[in-house]
């Protein structure tokens, strides 16, 4: 009863209020918090998809899967970058990050 | 109104509302915890997606491993004084802007899109979407592969992580 | 045996010499004149060959041997060249191939082949002498081998060449051609000993000189061209051609002349310029700066003969609408018999006033040249031909032995270090006990150039030309040309005399000896011409001796023209032949045979001041200087410095100069500020720009993907809405 188009909003508003979070906020850890979001409202879209437009196949399921794994992946070695930048430059906040600059 | 609907509006809201305050307390940890509530509410949705394992592993994976982790780097990356202090950076307003302008362009795209208000068609009898995907994820002519590399990678990610995190004293 | 292939063979050996000499055997003295004299040979016997073909033939002139070529394309047709042997022409071959083969001989002692190179000898200035010491360490000079005798046989070669083509030639062009490969042979060996300044001014002047009379001949044979459309002898000589060409007026009208006249007239000068007639005489008396072969082949028997050869060639044009029986000459016979008999008389008063043996000879060739014109200039066809055939002969072999007395004078001055000229006559005599083939040959040939009767040639041919001018009634020719001969037979006595007899007047002349063989046979069978070569020209009425011996000249020579006139045999001429030729040799001997050293010559004592003009040449080669020679060069000295050096280069510098200040205007002005300053301008507004959009990159990530998203959100609106709508 649920119409597509419902799921899909959310996932959007979902993806939004992530990339909002990554892209206004200070500390890392918490844009890597928006990352998570931004994924995870990506994961809702491909389920939500796969529910409504091709139930019978399954690449929608084993691509949500693939995807959840690769967050996995990406939050560690992001989480022991944080760490590593933490005891060198003591701050995690990303303005301060910044040797990249002219 | 359906049933359906109702729940789904609920567990929606509580998710964005989650979310948004994910984005928007001082507290670090009270962020985490409220990605927690967030996460949680995403496996609700699995699960009226008739996605039970996906449910399933979104709460072991992301609220049970994920979601520890990060705790355990906000606590491992304080500093001595606990003033949180801002949260948001000096363009927070553009990153406003640009957030609601995507949103916006989206739904608009989307809207484009005739199928978009179809319902969910009916599963068949006896459905085990369970087993489909495990045979799904060793077929050689299924979805092996990916499986395979998505495991190298978390090894490698393993590796890299324990490498980049060592620290010389 | 193809006589016209053996005709067009004739004057192969020598070119082939020539390159060979020049090429390959340049080094070596004795490969060179081998090349060259074996050349010669082949010409001479092929020559002969053509010779005795030609003199059996029955009416050579009406059916000549003849063969054509085509040459280049003209227009529709082809023009042609060729060889012709006509009856004038083999006359012609046969002195030609004699003359030639004597002085290439002649030439191996001349050069002394054989002896030591000389002590201070280099190449361009003649051999001094060479010492050397026999078994006792007594010292005595030589003469020297000469440095560039290679070169000489090369230019000879060369030369004979050129005089092959002239006479075996169909048409004028070849003949030209040929003329003036020789005019540049005479240039060359003139200046052989080009280290001496005398040398070198008397090839340019030869060779300006026979510029000037080349000039309008070519001009006659451009115009003879564009009137008969033709330059082959025997397609202009057709009756229909010459009756057109005498029906023609010249151009601009010029003297009432015909066409014919004009072309006559034109061809003509070009002889005066090649056989050195007044008023272009003065080249060859300084010709005589070369060696004495070259002033005997060139200057005496074959180049100077040319231009009485071309005259003699092309006589039926020249005497186009004359009318034997009438007595008017045409406008080129009367310029012809002018100038030949005024020639005659001219130089033969300046011989007899000349000390340099070889000056003597130049003058006496000058005269008998114009003795040749003046007898075709009065329309004696044959009597000229028959003068040119002795002459070579004779004038050849006094030349030769003009060169065998100085060499035994060189010796003589060589041996005893007594430096003076071995040339002048008066530091001669007594050379007749010193080297007698040479006295008695150089003997020979001046009776014959004096005419004594009967037994030289130069009579026979001599008194042809004057019994002509008596039978045509030509008084003033007649006269003019006997006391030419007078004087011709006067100074000829002269130079034997003071030469040969007597008794020595120098010690270098005491000790004179004879030359060695090569020298003397050519003397000794160009003298057997002289003595007989004239045998073949009596005439058959003359009393006793006529009709003993065919006169070919007569009958097979004349014929070139068609039926020659008969001269019937008259006592007048003959006696004033006998009377010029003996008067003349016996007051010679008498005025000069007890002249003693150191007298003054009773020819100046006679004639005083006159002698002084006689032997300065009337003074022509000063007027020649003044009108001609100085004018020309303040000419090429304005042209040289001032147009040359001041007003072109001047108008080059300041090209240059303009060029210069628009360069560096460009450069200061446009190169600089607005080329460079644009680029530079360039630089700068990238610098400041890329200086200014430095702050974007602050190095923090949130912004960059602000502006990422930002960029990536406005794509995806134009995409959506704009181009996918179209």
């Amino acid at each position: 009863m649920v119409p597509l188009s419902w799921y899909m909003i959310f996932a959007a508003a979902l993806f939004s209020t992530g990339l909002f979070g990554v892209l206004a906020r200070k500390n890392a850890v918490a844009i890597l918090m928006g990352v998570e979001l931004m994924l995870n409202a990506v994961n809702i879209n491909l389920v939500a998809l796969w529910r409504y437009r091709t139930p019978e196949g399954i690449a929608g399921q084993v691509w949500a899967v693939i995807v959840i794994a690769v967050a996995a992946a990406e939050v560690a070695v992001g989480l022991a970058l944080f760490i590593s930048v933490y005891r060198r430059r003591k701050t995690v906040v990303a303005d301060e990050i910044d040797l990249m600059k002219w | 109104m359906t049933v359906q609907q109702i729940l789904f509006l609920l567990v929606a809201a509580g998710t964005l509302g989650s979310a948004f305050m994910v984005v928007s307390v001082r507290n670090l940890v009270h962020a985490a915890l409220w990605l927690i509530a967030a996460l949680g509410g995403i496996a609700i949705l699995f699960v009226f997606l008739s996605a039970g394992f996906l449910a399933v592993a979104q709460v072991v994976i992301y609220i049970g491993a994920i979601s520890i982790l990060i705790i355990f780097t906000i606590m491992l990356t304080r500093n001595v004084a606990i003033d949180p202090g801002k949260q948001m950076n000096s363009s927070w307003v553009g990153a406003l802007i640009i957030a609601v302008a995507l949103f916006v362009l989206n739904v608009l795209i989307l809207s484009q899109w005739s199928e978009i208000n179809k319902t969910a068609p009916v599963l068949p009898a006896q459905y085990d979407a369970l087993r489909l995907l495990g045979l799904a994820l060793v077929n050689p002519n299924g979805y092996v592969l990916p499986f395979e590399l998505a495991s190298v990678l978390l090894l490698a990610a393993l590796i890299g992580a324990i490498l980049i995190a060592w620290g010389r004293r | 045996m193809n006589i016209n292939a053996l005709i067009w063979f004739l004057p192969l050996p020598p070119i082939l010499a020539f390159f060979l000499i020049v090429l390959v055997a340049n080094r070596k003295n004795w490969i060179s004149h081998t090349l060259a004299i074996l050349a010669v040979l082949l010409t001479w016997a092929a020559g002969m060959v053509v010779f005795f073909q030609a003199i059996q033939t029955e009416h050579l002139a009406l059916h000549p041997f003849e063969s054509a070529i085509n040459w280049f394309a003209v227009g529709s047709g082809y023009f042609q060249i060729g060889v012709l042997i006509d009856p004038l022409s083999t006359m012609t071959l046969f002195f030609v191939i004699w003359t030639v083969l004597m002085i290439f001989i002649y030439s191996v002692g001349y050069h002394n082949f054989g002896q030591p190179k000389g002590d201070h000898d280099r190449p361009g200035l003649p051999p001094h002498g060479a010492t050397l010491s026999d078994a006792h360490g007594h010292k005595h000079t030589v003469m020297s081998i000469e440095p560039m005798y290679a070169r000489f046989f090369a230019f000879i070669a060369l030369f004979a060449f050129g005089m092959i083509v002239l006479v075996i030639s169909n048409n004028l062009l070849t003949l030209f051609m040929g003329w003036e490969i020789m005019g540049l042979c005479s240039y060359l060996l003139i200046g052989f000993w080009y280290a001496k300044p005398s040398a070198r001014a008397a090839m340019i002047k030869a060779f300006m000189t026979t510029r000037v009379g080349d000039v309008f001949m070519l001009l006659g044979i451009a115009y003879l061209y564009t009137q008969t459309g033709t330059l082959t002898y025997t397609e202009i000589f057709r009756p229909a051609v010459l009756e057109k060409l005498v029906a023609t007026p010249a151009v601009f009208g010029l003297f009432g002349w015909s066409a014919a006249a004009l072309i006559g007239v034109l061809i003509f000068i070009g002889t005066i310029g090649k056989s050195a007639q007044f008023p272009l005489h003065v080249w060859l008396p300084d010709a005589m700066e070369g060696p004495t072969p070259v002033s005997a082949m060139i200057h005496a028997a074959t180049m100077v003969s040319a231009g009485v050869f071309l005259v003699l060639r092309m006589f039926p044009l020249l005497a186009a609408g004359w009318e034997p029986a009438a007595g008017q000459l045409t406008p080129p016979m009367m310029f012809m018999t002018v100038i030949g008999s005024f020639t005659a008389l001219f130089a033969a008063t300046i011989a007899v006033a000349q000390n340099d043996i070889k000056r003597v000879l130049a003058y006496s060739t000058i005269s008998q040249l114009g003795f040749m014109i003046a007898a075709l200039g009065i329309g004696a066809y044959v009597a000229a031909a028959f003068h040119l055939f002795t002459h070579a002969f004779f004038k050849a072999l006094l030349f030769l032995g003009s060169g065998s007395v100085i060499h035994g004078m060189e010796h003589g001055v060589l041996h005893t270090n007594d430096h003076i000229d071995a040339q002048n006559m008066f530091n001669m005599g007594g050379l007749r006990k010193k080297m007698p083939l040479t006295f008695w040959t150089f003997v020979i040939g001046g009776l014959a150039l004096a005419g004594f009767p009967i037994l030289t040639a130069g009579f026979w041919s001599k008194d042809e030309i004057l019994a002509e001018a008596f039978h045509s009634q030509q008084w003033v020719v007649l006269a003019t040309l006997a006391l030419a001969a007078l004087l011709t037979a006067f100074y000829t006595m002269r130079q034997i005399t003071l030469t040969f007899l007597g008794k020595a007047r120098t010690p270098a002349a005491d000790h004179a000896h004879e030359t060695p063989w090569t020298m003397t046979f050519p003397l000794v069978v160009l003298a057997v011409f002289a003595v007989g070569a004239g045998w073949f020209g009596i005439g058959k009425d003359f009393p006793l001796l006529g009709g003993l011996l065919p006169n070919v000249f007569h009958d097979f020579v004349g014929s070139t023209i068609g039926e020659a006139e008969v001269v019937q045999f008259s006592i007048w001429p003959l006696l004033i032949s006998l009377l010029v030729a003996l008067g003349g040799l016996t007051l010679g001997w008498l005025v000069y045979r007890n002249y003693q050293v150191g007298e003054v010559d009773p020819v100046q004592k006679t004639l005083g001041s006159v002698y002084k003009i006689l032997q300065k040449k009337y003074y022509f080669d000063e007027l020649y200087d003044t009108i001609f020679v100085r004018p020309a060069v303040w000419l090429s000295d304005v042209f040289a410095n001032w147009v040359d050096r001041t007003v072109i280069d001047g108008f080059l510098h300041a090209i240059a100069n303009v060029v210069g200040v628009i360069g560096s205007f460009l450069r200061n002005y446009i190169d600089k500020p607005v080329i460079n300053g644009f680029g530079d301008l360039m630089a700068s507004i990238t610098q400041r720009l890329g200086f200014n959009l430095r702050p974007v990159q602050t190095g923090k990530i949130q912004q960059y993907m602000v502006y990422a998203l930002t960029t990536a959100a406005i794509f995806a609106a134009v995409y959506f809405w704009i181009i996918s709508s179209r």
